[in-house]
């Protein structure tokens, strides 16, 4: 069976400035990887090189073996993506805004889809109402259902829990683990949440500066750096030069 | 009061689209009534029925306008919803982004103009409809013409993000001076006709006067509309592609709406 996702040797340059520089990893399916590092270090850019979105300077993608820069809109039935600064529109209600993607994906049996959504995100206290007028814990939720309405082989998360109260924070990455066992989906996890981190990641790669500074499981990494936790894991690293 | 004014005054020194803006619109009502007036002064005996073919005009024009603006609508309200990427990390091809949008298009353009066409008749006793079968060709030319520009609009967008915005709404405007909606071509200065003469507007709305005025139809002018037409909606696809590609280089699908 082919990997769901491979990233080799991957670099993203404007102009002279590399922003992204040399990123390899593999993630296997029911894996869940997480990527850290500070504010600008290349996480979002190397997702959007992964989505296709960013045509990378040097590297490749490969999803289920096949390179994304010669496949990508058949490749992108196999990803899906969910990010704070990405909304959905608006003046639709939520059920309207899941019947569309689901039209996009080609999604089979899209009522019944809708309607696990709904219950299992506990979307029915708003399904028929407009997105634009739910609080940001629903539309998180929403924005949730939308990344997985097409059983995506590889699901990309950037700061999935950013800017959620504790409770609804951890009603989604229960949520995460949950779907993820169920359905063997592999995850690629972008977050600034250390807990979160140790919490659903199989493995960690720590990024500064466009540049893989260390990886491996995040009890390995606490111990080889001698810290108590992902937390200061982060700070030492970040604060190191590279 | 003053820290009001700063605030404003500010934002204009910092942005050249901005002060372009503002000089940009009073220039281009000037010049297109300028020759509006200049026409008529001329020729003032020139239309019989001078309601009627200005009126007609106009809502050919809008034809133009409602489906280039629709088309650019489809799009600016994906940024300004924040969803474009969302759209963009979907399994949809370019060409159907491209087709989805010209048949919304036409929607939308039918919904805002079968009230105006409708409302004419009572309020001024015209109709379009007097144009008969030539109306279609007419109007599919216009609408192709409209979704071109939409093209080339969007394209700007996909390549430059929220900041060619105000391309979107203004270069309608920069058109219907050249494109001699309600006037001859021979009014421009001989420059202006130049370029006038690779609009397929002008062939347009020449007919359409022709239409108005003789009650008999020259295909020639049609075909010319037709032919530039093709020549500018392949421009257009292969702008937009090229602007995709180029966005997917500098990084602009990542950040739009943000």
């Amino acid at each position: 069976m082919k990997r769901p996702l491979e990233v080799i040797g991957l670099s993203k340059a404007y102009n002279i400035k590399e922003v992204v520089k040399d990123v390899s990893f593999k993630l296997n399916q029911n894996e869940i990887i997480g990527i850290l590092g500070p504010n600008g270090c290349g996480k979002t850019t190397t997702i959007a090189m992964i989505l296709g979105l960013l045509k990378p300077s040097k590297g490749k993608v490969l999803v289920s073996g096949v390179e994304i820069e010669n496949q990508r809109v058949d490749l992108l039935d196999q990803l899906n993506f969910i990010s704070p600064y990405i909304e959905l529109p608006k003046k639709l209600t939520v059920r309207q805004n899941l019947e569309v993607y689901g039209r996009l994906y080609d999604v089979n049996k899209l009522k019944t889809k809708i309607d696990y959504l709904t219950e299992k995100l506990r979307l029915y206290e708003f399904i028929d109402k407009l997105t634009g007028d739910l609080s940001s814990g629903q539309k998180n939720r929403v924005s949730l259902a939308k990344s997985i309405i097409n059983d995506p082989k590889v699901l990309l998360l950037d700061e999935p829990t950013a800017s959620l109260d504790p409770e609804t924070g951890d009603f989604v990455r229960s949520f995460l683990e949950e779907y993820q066992k169920e359905n063997k989906t592999s995850i690629l996890l972008a977050s600034h949440n250390m807990a979160e981190v140790e919490r659903l990641c199989s493995s960690v790669l720590m990024m500064n500066k466009g540049s893989i500074i260390d990886e491996g499981k995040p009890e390995e990494l606490i111990k080889k750096h001698g810290r108590k936790n992902m937390e200061e894991v982060f700070l030492k690293l970040t604060r190191e030069k590279v | 009061m003053y820290g009001l004014f700063l605030r404003h005054y500010y934002l204009i020194k910092s942005s050249l689209p901005r002060i372009l803006d503002l000089i940009y619109w009073p220039t281009i009502q000037i010049i297109l009534w300028g020759f509006i007036s200049k026409f008529f002064s001329i020729h003032s005996d020139y239309y019989s029925n001078t309601l009627g073919v200005i009126l007609t005009c106009a809502i050919l024009y809008d034809i133009l306008f409602r489906s280039s603006i629709s088309f650019n609508m489809l799009f600016l309200e994906e940024i300004w919803s924040r969803n474009f990427t969302n759209l963009f990390i979907a399994p949809l091809k370019l060409k159907e982004i491209i087709v989805s949008l010209i048949f919304t298009a036409l929607i939308r353009t039918l919904i805002g103009l079968v009230p105006a066409i409708i409302l004419t008749s009572p309020l001024f006793g015209v109709s379009i409809l007097k144009l008969g079968l030539p109306l279609l060709f007419l109007f599919l030319s216009l609408y192709l013409f409209g979704i071109t520009l939409g093209l080339f609009v969007s394209s700007g967008l996909i390549r430059f993000g929220p900041s060619f915005e105000n391309i979107a709404w203004s270069s309608l405007f920069l058109l219907a001076p050249l494109g001699c909606i309600y006037y001859p071509i021979e009014i421009l200065p001989d420059l202006f006709q130049v370029i006038a003469k690779c609009l397929p507007l002008v062939y347009i709305f020449d007919e359409t006067r022709n239409i108005l005025l003789n009650g008999s139809i020259d295909y020639i002018n049609l075909k010319q509309a037709y032919l530039l037409n093709l020549i500018y909606l392949i421009i257009g696809i292969f702008l937009f592609y090229l602007s995709f590609l180029r966005a997917r280089i500098k990084g602009t699908l990542i950040n739009m709406g943000e």
